[in-house]
Parts: C-alpha cells; structure tokens; sequence
C-alpha cells in the first residue's frame, strides 16, 4: 500500500487535547510501517480536503460526541471514502452507554442497574422527588456519569446521598443526559478487541487492570503517567482472564463493532466466585501513551502501527 | 497471544524521582477544555494573548533581517547576563511615564518579565517563606511562587485594590504563626486579573506597610503603559528606589513573543538577580534585545502603544457594553481603566468552574476564578479578556456566556447546587493547570 493515509485528530468536545495526542501517536505508528499519512482536524476545511485529494483510507480518532457517535463515520460513508471503525449504526448504540448496557443486559452478561435522565425529566418533575425514587431504587454508593463521551470527564462516585445532587449537575455539564449506575466494587479491567484473529475475526487482547493510587480512574489517573498502575496482562486467573476476553468480544459482536473497540469491565471475586460486570464500550479507544489499547497491544508483544495499517488495509479492500 | 506474567507499571520509569513540588502537576480536566479554546469557532475570553498584528510587522521584519545581516556576529552570540547596555538606557525612556527613575545599571534584562519574577523569588524566598498576593493574583505569579515552596497568602482588594490594612493584619498573623513573610508582590495597575487599579493614595499606603513590616515590595507593572484614559500611574517604585523590585515588560506594549522583561531593583539585590540569571539562562537572547533596542530607536513606539491603548479601549467597551446587555441579574463585574481583563461576579451559588464544560460546549472560553488562588477561593468568579477577540467576537462571546449562565441558573434551580466532581474540583494545588497555556488566546 503505497496511497496516503488521513488520520482525523481534534475535534470540538471536551476530549479534543487526547484525540490530538491519540493521533499523534497512531500517526508515528503508521509513519513507521512506511506509510504517507497526514493527520488532520475536522472543521469547516476538511471536506475539501478529503474530497480534493481524497486518501486511500481514514482513521477517524475522535473522541467524543462527533467522533464516537458515528456522526463521522456516516459523512465518510458518505463521500464513499474507506475508513477505519464501526459503522455509524453500531456507533451510535455504543456511544450511548444506556442502549449499549441495555443491549448487552439482553445477552445475558450483568451489568450494573442503572437509570438514564435527561435534565429536563428533573427540571419539570422536581429533582428531589426524583431522585429520592432513584436512591429507592438504587441504593448508594452509585457512579453518575454523562450518557455519553469518555475520558470519564464528568463522573463521580456517590457515597453520600448529600452528593447525588452535585454530582448530577457535573454529568449534566457534559451532556443533556445523565446514567445513574450503581457501583460495583472491584477490579477495573479494559478489555481491547481488534479484528485481527483468522479471517479478521476479532481477537480478545490481554486485559488490563487499572490501580488508580487515588481510587478513581479520573481524568487525571488516566493521562498523568505515574498516578496509575497498569496490571498487563490482569492478575486474573485463567478462567477469568478468559471469560473477560468472552464478555468484551460479545460486547463487541452484540453491538455490532467493527475493527477496534474497549470494553471496560468490573471483576468482583476473581479468584473465588468471579462476577464480570459490563460498564460501556468505547469505539474510539484512546491511543496516548497512557491509554489501554497500546498498551494491550503492546502485551500481545504486537506492533502499534503493524495493527492499525493492517486494519487499514483491509477498511481499503471492504471499499 | 503472549504468555506474559502479570506485569505492573505506571508508564514513567522516573515517578519516585520527582521533587515533591511536582506532585500537583498532573494532567487537568480544565486544560484538556482549554485546548478547544485554540479552535476558531470558539470565542476565547480566557486567554491574555496581545494583539500583535497591529504592530508594524513590516518594520519589525525589516529590523530583523537588517540585525543579522548587518550585526550578526553580535546578535547571533552570547550576551552578558545583565542584558544588553544600550537597551538598558532606552529601558530608563520606556519607564519614564510611570515616573521610574534608575541608572542603567539598576536594570536587568530577562527572557519576559516571568523570567526576572523567578529570579526574585529565587533569590529570596526558601521553602515555607511567606508571599502575599492579592486575592485573586496572576495566575503565572502563583505558578513561581509554588516552584519555590513558599506560603502564599491571599490579601484581600478593595475597589482601590490591595487592602493595607488587610496586608497588616496577614502579615502580622504570618508572623505571629512563625512564618517569615519574604515578598509582597502587586500588580497595581489594571490588575490581572481584577482589572482594578491602586490610586495614588492605596500605593502611598502600601508601601507604607512594606516599608514598616521590612518586606520586599515586588511590584509587577506589564500594563502601566496602557491605560484607557491618557494618564499614566505612577509606579510605586518612583517613590522608593531601595524597598521596590520593579518589574516591567515589553510583552503587552511590543510583542510578547519577542520574550523581553527587566526588573529594576536596588543595587545588593541586582548583583544576585544577575548571578541567578546567569544560572538560569546564561543570558537573555541577543537577537530578541537588539530587536526591540532598534524597534526603540527607530520606530515610535509611543505612537504605537497609543495605538494599543485605542485597540483595547473599543475591545473593552465592546465587552462591558455587551455585559450591560445580555448578562442575568446577579452578575456584576470590574470595569478596568486599562490593561486585558475584567472579573466577573457571578450570582450566589454559581460556580464558574463548574460551568467551564458548558460554556466550551457553547463555544466560548473564560479562566475560571480557582486558578488565581492557590486555596480554592474563586468558584463565583470568573476572568474575561478582552485583549486578543475583535469586537463582535467579543459581542458573540457574551451573547454565548449569558446563555451559559441562565442555563446553569437553570441547574442551580432545579439542583439547588452545584457541580463539586472531582476533575474540576477548586482545590486543585497546581493553578497552572486551572489556565490555559500562554499561546491561547
């Protein structure tokens, strides 16, 4: 493959500072393997750019809304240009991590309870009134989170019913909706999954357990390096590590995710009774130097830019 | 697939090997929101970048080429650590309007006047030592003196500024703990961030305090040139030439990218700044020196910072008349006489942190208060520069803003509080994470 290859990087949401850096890094990556590839940003100029000189493929490492919501994806199918991750339908049941918990609550894999509000429901009924009903419903400690996005920029932990309300307005910072979750304690575990097994069939990469020093997986445990300890592959037993490489890869079929995606899980009783619990998907997966895909990648003793052009060579032959 | 071991890191080899002043430099929720700021389809209030296309590039392009051709062998070489002896004695003209009054040999040349900041508090200040600050203070301020470990106290401002009776009391209360008050640093005039000014009065009173308490008087004047009105302040330094450090700047009356500061300081302390400088840097860059030393003698650059003044005087009236307008009740704010900024007031249980997201989700940008304390004071508040936008960007930023505060009244209303998760949580000890980088507008 010797036709140049556009990474899209930046963006307009709250994560445009890790798409930029995820496509820095991809973009060396693929520099690397000996490919022509430019990286760029997605405002008012890009449609001529991709349509004037159009590339043999795109990478599209949004993150956020824009990027993860298949909103992208459904203009490249548009201008017919070969791209790199899940179509826009798959895209938008995964970005919305109510329907994605959903969906994967209907195969049979546990899933924390949870309810998903937009501010309005609490504006009109009265927030007190409903969320007395929600804390009947799910007792605390709880994690509210914007419905949709990552980089966990407007998550919190409820311990205290005292903190329902604060934290609820800092999911509601990020989005027009917020889940309400109960929270699951136990091992924090991404599982990273790549269609490159047999016949590009995916392939579950080694688990990653996440041990944030200061407890919460947060903005700042996830791209400072040395706050956080990364387990690779997860100190599980082998029927765990194994059945997580299950959960993500159903995950992954149920929604119908395409090329890379990243589960991230609970295990409570890894080496008694295991418990696997879905939290969401990501299909986007973060790509800096602190990010978990890498990182799995890496513990597969597999090449960064070798995996991403492979995916790119054949987004190129499903033209 | 591999058959690797469990096998644990953290991603940087050196993460024991760091000084315990680095702890609270992490990777920040609020910068990561900032970097949208940089695109054009947001309106960036938040950043104090100059606007430097009003100066006369062609000219400056041309004094620059002609310096390397013609003095490259000078300008392209090492200098000595006090800075070029020409641009010196042009320093004494550029101060004169404050009423400075110094001998060329008083004035130390550094890479911006951040640099020479460092330097004074490199060389007075060990660990614990106290420094007060206005509440709130610049931003870049605060970042040096927490490099340094010292105790930085938060003084309270009138609409005259700094309160001397307040910097009484807190320096007598640092003492009374035990504590050695070191610096008392001020930005008298169109403050950043409060866009307040001392009047002749409050400065008289102030060093007044320094004076009677024995501490040095840092006073930090980048925007003294540019004021509103035609009147220059007077400098606090032109009434004390041996209990002031003053420090000056041609970052917001040339071009800040040209990385050009001096302080003025009394004789014993100037022989230190100059060793510490040497030590920091060598020396400042010649190219940059004598670039500005022939924009001085060959441009009018009195002409040109008049020109500035009339630039921002419409940026901010575009900024207070479009407040006046569209902002709800309950928000009030400074009206500068000079300088970049105004700080914003927001209604009672606001907080403006919190409300960041949603604003750059609108597509406007602002520093939250937070980030000029180094205590978590600030939530209610917010900066506003009106230095880089043009005018009816500067209209459609608070036309954005105001629609971002109803909706967070919204919240407030509904929630009967505010956001207090973790990432934007007011407490954070790193206030350079709480701003955006300098290069944002």
């Amino acid at each position: 493959m010797s036709e140049r290859v556009v990474i899209l990087a930046g963006g307009l949401s709250a994560e445009r500072d890790i798409s930029i850096r995820s496509g820095r890094r991809v973009a060396e990556a693929l520099r690397d393997t000996g490919l022509d590839v430019d990286v760029l940003d997605v405002d008012s100029t890009l449609l001529a750019a991709l349509t004037g000189d159009p590339p043999a493929c795109v990478i599209p490492l949004l993150h956020g809304s824009h990027g993860e919501d298949g909103a992208i994806a459904e203009v490249l199918e548009a201008l017919g240009l070969p791209y790199v991750g899940s179509t826009p339908a798959s895209a938008r049941l995964a970005y919305d991590k109510a329907t994605a918990k959903t969906l994967i609550g209907r195969a049979g894999i546990a899933t924390p309870a949870s309810v998903s509000l937009p501010h309005a429901t609490f504006r009109d009924l009265g927030a007190g009134g409903v969320l007395d009903a929600i804390i009947k419903r799910l007792p605390l400690p709880l994690v509210v989170k914007p419905a949709q996005g990552g980089s966990a920029l407007g998550v919190s932990i409820v311990r205290r019913e005292s903190e329902l309300s604060p934290a609820m307005v800092g999911a509601f910072a990020y989005g027009e909706t917020a889940l309400i979750e109960s929270f699951v304690e136990g091992l924090e575990i991404a599982v990273s999954v790549v269609d490159i097994g047999p016949g590009h069939t995916p392939l579950a990469l080694p688990a990653v357990e996440i041990r944030p020093d200061s407890g919460f997986y947060d903005y700042t445990a996830r791209y400072t390096a040395g706050v956080t300890e990364f387990i690779v592959p997860a100190d599980l037993p082998a029927s765990v590590a194994s059945a997580v490489a299950d959960v993500a890869l159903a995950a992954h079929s149920i929604l119908g995710l395409r090329d890379w995606s990243r589960a991230d899980l609970i295990v409570r009783n890894a080496t008694t009774t295991p418990e696997i619990w879905f939290l969401e998907t990501n299909v986007a997966p973060g790509m800096t130097e602190t990010s978990l895909l890498p990182q799995a990648i890496a513990a597969a003793e597999m090449e960064l830019g070798l995996v991403v052009r492979g995916l790119t060579e054949r987004a190129i032959t499903r033209r | 697939m591999t058959n690797l071991e469990p096998h644990g890191s953290r991603l940087d080899p050196w993460v024991d090997s760091y000084a315990a002043r680095t702890h609270g430099m992490t990777a920040s929720e609020i910068r990561a929101l900032f970097s949208v700021a940089s695109r054009p389809e947001v309106v960036s209030l938040a950043g104090g970048m100059p606007f430097v296309q009003a100066l006369p590039l062609d000219a400056i392009a041309d004094t620059i080429a002609r310096l390397v051709r013609e003095r490259g062998a000078v300008a392209l070489q090492y200098c000595n650590g006090q800075g070029d002896q020409r641009l010196r004695e042009q320093i004494l003209d550029v101060m004169a309007p404050v009423g400075v009054h110094a001998h060329p040999d008083d004035v130390v040349i550094t890479a911006g006047s951040q640099m020479a900041l460092d330097l004074v508090v490199r060389v007075f200040c060990d660990p614990g030592d106290v420094v007060l600050v206005e509440a709130p203070s610049y931003v870049g301020a605060l970042g040096v003196f927490r490099a340094y470990e010292c105790d930085v106290v938060h003084v309270a401002m009138d609409e005259q500024g700094l309160h001397p009776e307040a910097l009484r009391e807190a320096i007598a209360t640092a003492r009374a703990m035990g504590k050695t008050p070191k610096l008392i640093y001020t930005i008298p005039s169109f403050q950043n961030p409060g866009g307040i000014t001392q009047g002749p009065q409050r400065r008289t009173e102030i060093l007044e305090v320094a004076r009677t308490a024995g501490i040095l008087l840092l006073e930090d004047d980048p925007y003294g040139l540019l004021g509103f009105d035609g009147e220059v302040p007077r400098a606090i330094r032109a009434d004390d030439s041996d209990a002031v450090v003053y420090l000056g700047s041609f970052s917001k009356t040339i071009a800040s990218g040209l990385r050009v500061g001096w302080a003025v300081a009394p004789h014993g302390v100037r022989e230190k700044l100059v060793l510490a400088a040497e030590a920091a840097t060598l020396c400042p860059s010649n190219l940059t020196q004598l670039t500005v030393s022939e924009y001085l003698a060959t441009q009018p650059w009195m002409e040109q910072i008049k020109n500035f003044r009339e630039v921002y005087r419409e940026r901010r009236d575009a900024l207070l008349e479009s407040m006046t307008a569209l902002m709800p009740a309950g928000t009030t704010w400074t009206v500068p006489g000079g300088g970049f900024y105004s700080w914003v007031t927001l209604a009672p249980g606001l907080d403006a942190t919190a409300m960041l997201p949603r604003a750059v989700a609108a597509l406007v940008a602002y520093v939250p208060g937070t980030g000029f304390y180094v205590d978590g004071q600030g939530r209610q508040s917010l900066r506003l520069s009106y230095c880089y936008p043009e005018p009816d960007r500067i209209r459609e930023g608070v036309r954005r803003l105001a629609g971002v505060i109803e909706a967070e009244l919204e919240v407030l209303a509904t929630f009967g509080t505010t956001s207090d998760h973790p990432g934007l949580r007011s407490d954070r000890p790193d206030t350079s994470a709480s701003a955006p980088a300098p290069n944002l507008a």
